[in-house]
């Protein structure tokens, strides 16, 4: 028995390695991708032939021609003279090389509120796995009218068709003479009447069965498997697999898809500050709900706004522990729905989760200590909060490093957990408040190598009554070039305190030596 | 005759700062925060926790006083393992000082804002947090309003708070349970040595709700507050004292008091 009835009698039996949920696709095809975003850029150009060339081999060929243009003979691949040969007063525009992928991109982004799973298909189409997708909308029919007649209103010529498989759906969008939609595991018959091309095969393997009379897809699928890879080669059986559905086909998706995300189209666009925290709050719900089951929390989480107009809306938040903590997030998005402008209004919301890590259990403690730690949630909490309003480079937790040199006796901690790994260093008088950077003051002083007995500093005399000093304190060579620096410690006579150095060694010259580097208390 | 009167008139005192909010401590539980003869002025006896203390630094002298008083003070409070934060927009406090002042500095939470309303907030925020020993703050200019919604986000937590007024200029009534001022006095050593000796502090309570505002000398000495008997005025190290405040703030105290 041949294999094409075999599959023919039992479609499911090729496909039983999926027995969850039949996959669906669905093909848009933009027959005049780059014209009608043309025109709809110069509404003038709505009743003109045009079309858009580019040099190729040393001729100017027509790489995509308007509806008008085409109705007059002319045909994509013509060389622009004999275009202007047939139709005098055609326009002729130079073509923008990529502007189709950039053209399907944000027609694909803009399909997300569809499908999440959008592939784009050179040169003008998108390929979509429907699976479980339109029901939403009623039914396949209705979901692809939807999809179709939206697409139309906004001046895209488009064609769609719905088949259990990517290649399938590619045809019937393209070649398809007879319905759009494909009954599940019908896709074979639905082939055979059209051209080997909605095959998507090369051009050679087009041109050997064109010459030996293969002009239908019926005319060859009866022959035997062998013969046929003989024929036409593997990448022939491939494509024909695919259409089929005897081979997978992976999309490549426009959008990755992350593991935890949530999605809420709405039945109307919402335009209020109430319907945004509702919106967020039901997605923070599911989306919880589903990382409590399984110990993840969030760490990064990203709010994206589907606006009427086409926008995207984003906004994100972060967290210093990863937290499923409902009220958490939302009091972190909460902060950022100012941001959101609605415009017109919002037709979807989606959220993902980028980041996210295992959440450590604690067990949590029967009586609490008093005072919170560094590891409580709470202040974690609190300083999630803190960081998405004003910044997470806005906090600092210090710790301790081994340098005499002031400035860098201190480093910056990486997250809340680290420990310090030297001890803080007491041994040594140090002044509360350090000057960023050391100020230059005036001094006076009876003997060399002394503190002064007074300075002037922002013009105001200190005389001083007391000292301590000096504590020399070398610039590490290895960091950075320099002089040392002598501190000493002063009390003036109103009993103010203050850190006093002088840079390198006496010399005659005091004036620009003495600085001053801080306050103690 | 008198003896009676007396009693009901503390016994209603008594009351009214329990109404107020402020419970006596527990016996046995009553502990300080090491400030000594100082804790005598609060109402009770006792440095009041939960609340908002006013600390005016009209310069850096001032400020670091003031800075090496409060660490002194957050010291005793981060015992039970609190932590700390310190809010401001130009912080100048140097982190491994604080463990000078018995600090592990990695337990405090430095905020450092471009804006000025953005610290009260943060404070706001902050002070909500139950569990953290204390939250400091350097503010320019406070309304009374702003003031009552961080009273009201402390009496829900019970932590305490310090704002450091930098502008003098901009003083107006607050919620805050005390005002200080911290002024640097002038160090002492045993006669005849060299150098500087412990810090030394006047603390002038300036006023103090339910309390008796008054003024203080203090030195943090081997790692707690020692009061200083002696009177350095008397010895003539050109300290003046609290000459200037007594015209201005007493007659209010009274009637805050009363």
């Amino acid at each position: 028995m041949n294999w094409y009835f075999l599959l023919k009698s039992g479609p499911d039996g090729a496909r039983s390695n999926y027995p969850k949920m039949k996959k669906r696709f669905l093909s848009l095809w933009f027959r005049h991708l780059t014209t009608d975003w043309l025109t709809l850029r110069r509404p003038e150009l709505r009743d003109t032939p045009f079309i858009l060339a580019a040099p190729e081999r040393n001729r100017i060929i027509a790489m995509a021609v308007n509806p008008v243009a085409e109705l007059q003979g002319i045909t994509v691949g013509m060389a622009s003279a004999d275009a202007k040969a047939m139709v005098p007063e055609i326009q002729v525009i130079d073509d923008i090389p990529g502007q189709n992928y950039k053209l399907l991109k944000a027609l694909g982004e803009w399909c997300i509120r569809y499908t999440p799973l959008i592939a784009i298909d050179m040169p003008n189409g998108l390929l979509m796995d429907i699976s479980g997708c339109a029901h939403l909308w009623g039914s396949e029919h209705d979901y692809l009218k939807e999809i179709v007649t939206r697409l139309r209103s906004k001046g895209y010529d488009v064609r769609g068709a719905i088949a259990d498989t990517a290649g399938a759906a590619w045809a019937i969008a393209r070649f398809g003479r007879v319905k759009p939609i494909i009954e599940p595991g019908a896709q074979a018959e639905a082939l055979l009447t059209l051209p080997p091309t909605a095959l998507r095969l090369e051009p050679v393997v087009l041109n050997r069965l064109q010459k030996l009379g293969f002009y239908a897809i019926k005319n060859f699928i009866t022959l035997g498997r062998s013969v046929l890879r003989r024929r036409f080669g593997s990448e022939f059986m491939l494509r024909l697999d695919q259409a089929l559905g005897i081979e997978d086909e992976p999309l490549q998706l426009l959008q990755p898809v992350e593991p935890y995300s949530e999605r809420l189209p709405c039945l109307e666009p919402v335009r209020t500050a109430e319907a945004i925290e509702i919106a967020i709050k039901t997605l923070l719900v599911n989306l919880c709900h589903r990382m409590a089951g399984e110990g993840k929390g969030v760490r990064t989480a990203i709010l994206k706004c589907y606006r009427v107009d086409g926008r995207i809306i984003q906004t994100g938040i972060g967290t210093n522990q990863p937290t499923h903590h409902v009220i958490h997030l939302f009091k972190l998005f909460e902060l950022k729905i100012s941001t959101i402008e609605p415009a017109l209004g919002i037709e979807l919301f989606t959220l993902d989760v980028p980041k996210y890590e295992d959440v450590s259990s604690d067990q949590e403690a029967l009586w609490s200590p008093e005072g919170c730690g560094l590891t409580d949630t709470s202040l974690a909490e609190l300083l999630d909060r803190l960081a998405n309003k004003i910044g997470a480079g806005n906090i600092h937790r210090y710790l301790p490093q081994e340098h005499y040199w002031p400035e860098r006796s201190f480093k910056p901690a990486i997250s809340l957990k680290e420990r310090p790994a030297t001890s803080w260093r007491t041994d040594r008088p140090r002044p509360s408040l350090l000057l960023n950077k050391p100020e230059r003051i005036e001094v006076m002083f009876r003997i060399p190598d002394y503190p002064p007995s007074l300075f002037i500093y922002k013009n105001k005399i200190h005389r001083i009554e007391k000292s301590d000093g000096p504590e020399r304190i070398e610039r590490e060579w290895w960091i950075e070039d320099g002089e040392h620096r002598d501190y000493y410690q002063v009390e003036d006579e109103e009993g103010q305190r203050y850190w006093l150095f002088r840079l390198g060694h006496y010399t005659g010259d005091q004036s620009k030596q003495w600085f001053i580097h801080g306050f103690f208390a | 005759m008198h003896e009676p009167k007396k009693d009901i008139i503390s016994k209603l005192q008594k009351d009214i700062l329990l109404w107020q909010g402020f419970t006596p401590p527990a016996a046995g539980k009553a502990k300080g925060v090491g400030l000594g003869p100082l804790e005598s002025a609060f109402p009770n006896k006792v440095f009041p926790t939960g609340a908002i203390h006013e600390m005016l630094c009209p310069d850096r002298e001032h400020t670091a006083a003031t800075a090496g008083l409060i660490s002194g003070i957050l010291s005793s409070l981060m015992k039970q393992g609190g932590a700390c934060l310190w809010i401001g927009t130009m912080r100048r406090l140097f982190p491994p000082a604080t463990a000078l002042f018995n600090i592990e500095p990695d337990r405090m939470i430095f905020i450092d804002l471009q804006r000025e309303r953005d610290v009260l907030w943060a404070m706001e925020e902050a002070l909500k947090c139950e569990g953290l020993a204390a939250v400091v703050a350097e503010v320019r200019e406070i309304s009374f309003m702003q003031s009552r919604r961080l009273q009201l986000a402390v009496e829900e937590s019970k932590v305490t708070g310090f704002l450091l007024r930098t502008d003098l200029k901009k003083l107006t009534t607050t919620t805050c349970v005390a005002r200080w001022k911290i002024s640097p006095l002038p160090s002492k050593l045993d006669e005849g040595l060299p150098g500087i000796g412990f810090p030394r502090w006047q603390a002038d309570l300036q006023r103090v709700r339910n309390g008796t505002p008054g003024s203080w000398q203090l030195e943090w000495a081997g790692g707690q507050f020692m009061p200083v008997e002696e009177n350095i005025a008397a010895k003539g190290i050109g300290y003046e004292p609290a000459r200037v405040h007594t015209g201005e703030f007493m007659p209010e105290e009274t009637r805050m008091a009363g």
